[in-house]
């Protein structure tokens, strides 16, 4: 307590100045807020973002889940294929669905692996901490970058022009993408690796190359795995819409459905991807656990 | 004959080595003792070009090692095989295929470049690398990933590497700092086995007095980047010690064991690209 009293002017006097500096904070904030929110209405409005429009518009997205909602009649639920209100009747194309969804994941499985060949030579170069000449380093991380930034469905565009409509082009598409998204994350793991090993392979004569393969890639393999795994789950999902365009896949078919509006068939379907996608993660979550472990 | 000739290495402002010449005849097994931040490492390191001399010449048999690039340089360190502190194996590679790192430079051409990158080793390497571990004790953790062995071991098993590059020089950069006394005594056996049977220079920096004594045929006491004191164990008493350093023995021991760290470990980028 005594030094309270002894310093109770400087004590006066900083709680003076805390409160001056945050009262100076809460204005610094309230500008900021306040200038964010100009731009925001700004952006909105040169966007044709109206309130109106969005209140005019959300009735007609339950209208649209309402239209392709099946006509289910519990009675007959379990009935055949020529049963009106029976699931067989919803998913009555199931058999080829099915082929299209396999022909989906294989497009992405196929993609991804493509992807990480090509991104594991460009990843070594475009790791900062190893060491490439500059200009090398430089074309690789920009290589990397200009893959990345191309979404696959433009690249399904220029593929399907290059090589005609099929699953084809869509493999391509998914695994440049996959390539310039993945060689950015390997090349980060790559980064994170302990360096003594890389200096005990060059003390014994190894070339830059031997030390990437020996000291390098060892190390980062887990994280190498863990993200090609979880690039995987994603392509299932790209795989899903670059059909879109003609790249194969079950996109196709709901491209066709949505512009003729067989309405039924779009939910179908739609239920279909959600069961797929949900069920690869979880076999690749587990898939990916056990490599992890296998490895490290 | 390694001949070091006004070699000297800045760091900024800081003269990690200074102007340092030795003669070292090959077979020696020469102990660099000294302070942390004597500059025993930085000298070493140069000597395999890990680092670069700022200054300076090294020669080994009238060959001049500081202009060494690519391929020739790679045979120089393939020659010279280096032991570190921290045994800078890979971890969660086995021990066979660490020893078998050594041999990465012995594989002469495109193809046979290309074929290690995808560790395929012959069955005469892969028998001259499990005999050498079976040569120091080691044969039953060839299978064994690096990071399940101790300190020991695992400097053993760096010795093994060392080894199967068939060098003619030695350089151990602090190799019993990291080891409890029994590895430690066990790994300098090694190393001087190493010396008297297979013929070696060995080259190996330490900080303590009695086992460099104990070890080596000639002593070489650094400070301050300098070479102060070059002859036997003999020479380099307690008083020798006080007049060099200014502290008895024993605080000069207490002050060399505080940090481990010596010169900093910069990375080997600019060499390795060369």
């Amino acid at each position: 307590m005594g030094i309270g009293y002894a310093d109770s002017g400087a004590i006066t006097s900083l709680e003076a100045a805390f409160r001056a500096q945050r009262a100076e904070r809460r204005r610094a904030s309230v500008v900021a807020l306040a200038i964010l929110a100009v731009c925001l209405v700004a952006a909105a409005w040169v966007s044709e973002f109206y309130p109106s429009t969005l209140i005019a518009g959300v009735p007609r997205i339950g209208e649209y889940f309402h239209r392709i909602a099946p006509t289910l009649d519990w009675r007959h639920l379990f009935g055949g294929v020529d049963t009106d209100g029976s699931l067989a009747a919803w998913f009555y194309r199931l058999d080829s669905w099915v082929l299209l969804l396999l022909e989906t994941a294989n497009m992405a499985a196929l993609g991804t692996l493509g992807g990480v060949v090509l991104a594991l030579p460009l990843a070594f170069p475009a790791a900062r901490n190893l060491g490439a000449p500059n200009p090398i380093r430089i074309a690789c991380r920009r290589l990397l970058e200009a893959m990345r930034t191309v979404p696959e469905i433009v690249f399904a565009l220029i593929f399907v022009w290059a090589f005609g409509v099929g699953a084809l082009a869509g493999i391509l598409a998914i695994a440049l993408h996959t390539a310039g998204a993945l060689g950015k994350l390997f090349a980060d793991a790559m980064e994170n690796v302990e360096m003594r090993p890389w200096e005990g392979v060059h003390a014994s004569g190894g070339s830059w190359f031997q030390a990437c393969r020996y000291a390098v890639l060892p190390a980062a393999l887990p994280d190498l795995l863990s993200t090609s795994l979880l690039r995987f789950e994603i392509n299932i999902r790209s795989a899903s819409v670059i059909g879109f365009v003609g790249a194969g896949g079950i996109g196709e078919e709901l491209y066709q459905v949505i512009s003729f509006n067989y309405y039924e068939e779009i939910s179908a379907i739609v239920v279909l991807l959600i069961v797929t996608v949900s069920l690869v993660d979880l076999l690749s979550e587990k898939l990916r656990r056990r490599v992890i472990e296998a490895v490290s | 004959m390694l001949r070091l000739q006004g070699v000297s290495r800045r760091f900024g402002a800081v003269h990690a080595v200074q102007d340092v010449s030795l003669e070292i005849p090959a077979g020696q097994m020469v102990g660099v003792i000294g302070r942390s931040g004597a500059g025993k490492s930085t000298m070493l390191r140069m000597i395999n070009r890990l680092a670069e001399p700022s200054a300076g010449r090294i020669t080994f048999e009238g060959q001049d090692i500081t202009a060494l690039k690519g391929q020739a340089l790679r045979d120089w360190r393939t020659g010279c095989a280096m032991i570190f502190q921290q045994f800078n194996l890979v971890q969660r590679l086995d021990v066979l295929t660490n020893v078998l790192i050594g041999r990465l430079n012995h594989r002469r051409g495109l193809f046979a470049h290309l074929s290690s990158l995808f560790a395929q080793f012959s069955a005469e390497e892969r028998a001259e690398a499990l005999s050498t571990l079976d040569r120091f004790g080691l044969l039953a953790t060839a299978l064994q990933r690096a990071d399940t062995l101790s300190g020991g071991q695992q400097q053993r098993v760096a010795i093994c590497r060392a080894l199967m590059q068939k060098p003619r020089l030695i350089l151990a950069d602090e190799p019993i700092a990291s080891l409890d006394p029994q590895n430690a005594r066990l790994v300098m056996d090694t190393l001087r086995q190493v010396n008297r049977q297979d013929g070696l220079t060995v080259l190996v920096n330490l900080h303590h007095l009695d086992v460099a004594r104990a070890y080596c045929d000639r002593l070489v006491a650094m400070q301050a980047g300098r070479v102060v004191f070059d002859g036997t164990p003999s020479e380099l008493n307690a008083a020798r010690i006080e007049q060099i350093y200014g502290v008895s023995e024993a605080e000069f021991h207490g002050e060399a064991h505080a940090p481990a760290a010596e010169a900093p470990a910069f990375p080997v980028q600019a060499a390795a690209v060369a």
